[in-house]
């Protein structure tokens, strides 16, 4: 059954939802953009570099989890494990109360960076993984018939197949990362949702401060996941045509 | 000074009971409403009615498409905007069983989009009504594509459920924090938060695995 296309419903109840509140001041949110553009700018880059350390920490772990020798694949299980099971606010505060305590004292920003990409790596190992294990056994054998070396079979066989199956969950991924950077507010660094709580704090205008940053999210998520069609239907034609 | 250390967190023994207690309580309560709300979002939006699965399309757009922390921001202090007065709690139980039952909605929907037409035609063929091909046809059928998935979601719920400390709840994670300030020791206070998430969380994690495998395993008989 075919889904009408929702987005503008999405446009059409939050102005209404507007509307409702009253003395909703725009005046103020054009007041306070520059901080919101300066907040936006600070939750994309910090993403990017996230969601970049959480794919190289992604690949080392799914290398490791991959191997047969129970010495590499048992930590990088127990990692991933314990990612998985804990919530990421724990895991920021553990960081940011638990480095001073090591002797590393790091700003804000770059404790959030790295707990994003330690969080996100877990994931990504998985889809990472999930991907090398969809191509067909039949595959690799016909690489070792063929005289291919382990890393020939890798680069030349298994990796391009693979890349194609793990860019579409590897976006999703993203867009749960651009989320998430959310919880470094509470860390106090200075992105999205830190501008819109300084609005609130700042003049009491917790409904100006908010909805703005909601609609700046879904701006991101929005274009996240028509990256992630776009991809899906370029992969598909690319899929098609071997 | 460890032992020193060790001695006060054995003090915030019965708070850290409490803050588990909270966790647990705010996902129980959430984790069933959001379950009976997303089950019927679901059927709902597979349901024939453009404009109702239009509407619930958009809304659940709306909350996968922003972070949880912004949502309980805006319930939070929003509502009482609206003459709507809320406590921590209340506000926290609203924004997480409209989350879970947001991501549920879309479990369910994939979960009935996977049962074949023929089924639903049978159904009409044999003389049943909307409610008991949707109850005695559809939704069994749909329940082994729904149920892992279903448990990795509880998974998440439990973990967002941290984020409700922004707004000063005594969760698990609202406890470390209080800790840390009086014992300074961030990596063995964070390490006990984790392990009482992991505690709860891990054979969620593992249930999910294993319905995942026995699911697949029922599938592969079908087709052969």
């Amino acid at each position: 059954m075919a889904i009408p296309d929702t987005s503008h419903y999405c446009l059409l109840t939050t102005a209404y939802s507007l509307t409702m509140l009253e003395n909703f001041s725009f005046r103020t949110i054009v007041e306070y953009l520059p901080l919101f553009g300066q907040g936006l700018v600070t939750t994309v880059w910090l993403s990017l570099l996230s969601f970049a350390g959480a794919l190289a920490v992604g690949i080392v772990l799914a290398a490791m989890n991959l191997q047969r020798g129970w010495l590499f694949r048992v930590p990088a299980k127990a990692y991933i494990d314990a990612v998985r099971a804990t919530p990421l606010l724990a895991q920021l505060y553990f960081l940011y109360f638990g480095l001073p305590r090591l002797g590393i004292i790091l700003p804000e920003l770059v404790v959030g960076i790295l707990a994003l990409s330690l969080n996100s790596g877990a994931y990504v190992a998985e889809i990472i993984r999930a991907g090398i294990l969809s191509i067909p056994r039949g595959q690799v054998e016909a690489g070792v018939a063929s005289g291919m070396t382990y890393v020939q079979r890798m680069r030349l066989v298994i990796l391009p197949q693979a890349f194609k199956v793990t860019i579409p969950p590897l976006l999703g991924q993203a867009i749960v990362l651009v989320k998430d950077s959310a919880l470094l507010s509470l860390i106090a660094v200075a992105e999205l949702t830190r501008a819109g709580q300084l609005l609130a704090s700042d003049r009491f205008m917790p409904a100006e401060g908010f909805v703005t940053i909601a609609a700046f999210y879904l701006l991101l998520y929005y274009g996240l996941k028509g990256l992630a069609a776009l991809s899906g239907r370029w992969l598909g034609l690319a899929g098609a045509r071997t | 000074m460890i032992w020193q250390q060790l001695q006060s967190l054995v003090g915030s023994y019965p708070l850290a009971l409490r803050g588990l207690g909270m966790t647990v309580m705010l996902s129980l309560i959430s984790l069933v409403l959001g379950t009976l709300i997303g089950f019927g979002l679901g059927i709902l939006r597979t349901g024939g009615n453009r404009l109702v699965s239009g509407a619930i399309g958009a809304w659940v757009d709306l909350i996968r498409g922003t972070p949880f922390l912004v949502q309980i921001f805006l319930i939070f202090f929003i509502l009482p905007e609206f003459g709507i007065e809320l406590d921590a709690f209340t506000a926290g139980i609203i924004a997480l069983t409209n989350l879970a039952a947001c991501f549920i909605c879309e479990i369910v929907v994939a979960g009935i989009r996977s049962v074949p037409t023929g089924q639903v035609e049978a159904a009409l063929a044999s003389g049943l009504s909307r409610w008991q091909r949707m109850r005695q046809v559809v939704l069994p059928q749909a329940m082994r594509i729904v149920l892992p998935p279903l448990v990795g979601q509880y998974v998440l719920l439990i973990k967002d459920s941290s984020v409700v400390s922004a707004i000063g709840l005594t969760d698990l994670t609202r406890v470390g924090w209080l800790v840390v300030q009086r014992v300074p020791n961030g990596l063995l206070v964070f390490f006990l938060v984790g392990v009482g998430y992991f505690i709860v969380c891990y054979p969620l994690i593992l249930l999910a695995r294993r319905l995942e495998q026995r699911m697949g395993a029922a599938h592969g008989e079908v087709q052969l």
